[in-house]
């Protein structure tokens, strides 16, 4: 009973977090595209507040926006037009916001396992081994949301961009689940617990001899970067955002989608971002690992503090994710399927078996 | 045209380098572009924002800000005359270039002390809602007497507001001279030639 309350506490918490997240994510998104094209950006909502008994009140950089925008997205009247097929139309936003919530059940937020402080355990759903393997097939769950929008929506371009999403996600997802699977040989687990572990400690000679970190990042460079660019697939974020391409697709699959249904798509589409981002940094850039830090503390505070690092990394990878989709224009849609088949798979190919060998010979050799 | 045509001219687009294949120099590069130009914004102070409406590019009565176009048209005045009598003539010119039929003029006699001219506006009204700011008015007013000026923020809180009457369009005449003269002094219209000359054919001339 007691650990059902914890879990159901702990699910409360991570959700309402996250959603805050989502929403002042939406914020830092718009700050970047603004910092990034020489604007200033929101400003105004929470400068010059006058709250209830004279009290003053100057927030700035508009850190009330989220709040006037989520508020907007309840307020709106949501249409649903009549030509829609109405049960898919209404389904369809929360298989995506569904897909993405579920998907980060198992996404460590601090340290677990033997190095999480006793009686806690920064996860929702702990202990499970196969925890890569269980997002990548949630993550793949989410395209239904796409797909059925796009279908149910009975319009032309929400259909190419469902279309266009289904085919973009079977393609990346190949690439994206190769990608690891290095970092995997090389932990020798699929837990995400041990691979944080392996960059923890021991690393390859090359590493050791430069004296960089075990990271993935550094042991497995070639990964790592396949890994990102199918992960800006998976996310339909920019340069890959050709399901929703404003410019030739009026929106793509959610033309269609008022208020708060369109909400809960744009909600899903940053929870992927986030659970992407832990993802990146899990199993590339060393998860809770820091310097100062090592895998025998255990106590609360350090517990604490292994999460704070994991979250400045993650909210560094979630603004490289940003930047990057204010740099670079979109990639025409055969040059996504081109570099997906002939290029990220073949790379991932290559680096797999690699890898494999590498690891046979370092196993033999000992 | 056929394909071996001399004047045809063929382009092969460049080939990529090897760097260039791979995308990813070029992505550093503009990374490095885009953090160039957030660095600037958040510790150079270099945004273009203006911060509407504290800071408003046109000030009533202050000189037209260079950052603002000229030619921006904005809200219509009425020009006046050195002594301050209203320029219109009440030719209609303008109310039938309008494209959006918004312009409404009530035309009379003019008084005896006008002698320049025969016929006044009595009531000139302007439906600033309507009106889609083509600058037809201007064009078509042949004695300079309609203009619109550089303001933008035109704003009311009710429709009968944004109805503008000959004292409205005469005040904002008032509050942009300064800003933005006249663009013509006075009519650009020939010296008229009494009757009295139009009435003996001009000898000098060569007639065929
Ligand atoms: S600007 Fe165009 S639409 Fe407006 S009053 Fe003049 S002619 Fe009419
Ligand atoms: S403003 Fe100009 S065009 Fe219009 S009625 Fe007066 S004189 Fe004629």
């Amino acid at each position: 009973m007691l650990v059902v309350i914890g879990i159901l506490i702990k699910i409360l918490v991570v959700v309402g977090i996250t959603q805050g997240a989502v929403a002042y994510m939406i914020l830092l998104e718009r700050k970047v595209a603004a910092y990034s094209q020489d604007r200033i950006g929101p400003n105004r909502c929470g400068s010059n507040l006058v709250l209830p008994g004279g009290f003053r009140l100057n927030l700035p950089f508009g850190l009330l926006q989220p709040i006037a925008d989520g508020a907007k997205m309840i307020l709106k009247e949501d249409v649903i037009p009549s030509y829609v097929e109405k049960p898919l139309y209404i389904l369809a936003p929360a298989i995506s916001i569904i897909a993405a919530m579920i998907g980060f059940a198992v996404i460590p937020f601090g340290p677990v396992g033997t190095q999480a402080p006793s009686g806690v355990n920064f996860q929702i759903a702990p202990g499970v081994d196969i925890g890569i393997v269980y997002v990548f097939a949630i993550g793949s769950l989410a395209v239904y949301g796409v797909i059925l929008g796009g279908w149910a929506s009975n319009n032309k371009y929400s259909f190419l961009g469902g279309l266009r999403s289904s085919a973009q996600l079977i393609s990346y997802e190949i690439p994206l689940g190769m990608s690891i699977l290095g970092m995997v040989l090389l932990a020798g687990s699929l837990d995400l617990n041990t691979i944080v572990n392996y960059q923890d400690g021991h690393g390859l000679w090359l590493t050791r001899w430069l004296g960089l970190p075990a990271w993935g990042v550094f042991v497995q460079p070639i990964g790592c970067l396949l890994f990102i660019i199918s992960a800006f697939a998976e996310t339909n974020r920019l340069p890959f955002d050709l399901p929703e391409a404003e410019q030739e697709l009026v929106g793509g699959y959610h033309t269609e989608y008022s208020a708060m249904k369109f909400g809960m798509f744009f909600l899903g589409e940053y929870l992927h971002v986030i659970t992407v981002s832990y993802l990146t940094v899990i199993l590339f850039f060393g998860g809770w690992d820091a310097p100062f830090l090592n895998q025998i503390q255990s106590d609360w505070f350090s517990g604490l503090l292994k999460a704070l690092v994991l979250l400045v990394k993650v909210g560094l990878m979630v603004f490289f994710m940003m930047w990057v989709r204010w740099t670079i224009p979109r990639f025409r849609y055969d040059q996504l399927m081109d570099l997906a088949w002939k290029a990220l798979i073949p790379i991932a190919l290559v680096n797999l078996v690699a890898t494999a060998a590498i690891v046979e010979l370092l196993r033999s050799s000992h | 045209m056929r394909a071996d045509d001399p004047h045809l001219k063929r382009l092969t687009p460049p080939t990529l380098t090897i760097s260039e294949k791979f995308f990813l120099p070029q992505i550093a590069a503009g990374l490095a572009v885009t953090a160039k130009h957030m660095f600037g914004v958040v510790f150079k102070d270099k945004a273009f924002t203006v911060q509407y409406p504290e800071q408003q590019e046109i000030q009533v009565g202050q000189p037209v800000n260079l950052r603002t176009s000229a030619v921006y048209r904005g809200v219509h005045r009425l020009n006046k005359d050195e002594q301050g009598r209203v320029k219109c003539v009440a030719c209609m010119l303008c109310a039938t270039a309008c494209p959006a039929h918004c312009i409404d003029i009530v035309g009379a006699t003019a008084p005896e002390t006008w002698p320049d001219r025969e016929k006044y506006c009595e009531s000139f009204v302007i439906d600033e809602l309507r009106c889609i700011y083509c600058g037809m008015c201007e064009e078509a007013c042949p004695v300079e007497a309609i203009e619109l000026t550089g303001l933008y923020d035109l704003t009311g809180l009710s429709r009968e507001q944004m109805i503008f009457d000959k004292t409205k369009l005469l005040s904002v005449f008032d509050v942009t001279k300064e800003g933005e003269p006249m663009r013509f002094g006075q009519p650009p219209r020939p010296e008229i030639t009494p009757p009295t000359a139009l009435a003996a054919p001009d000898t000098t001339a060569t007639n065929p």
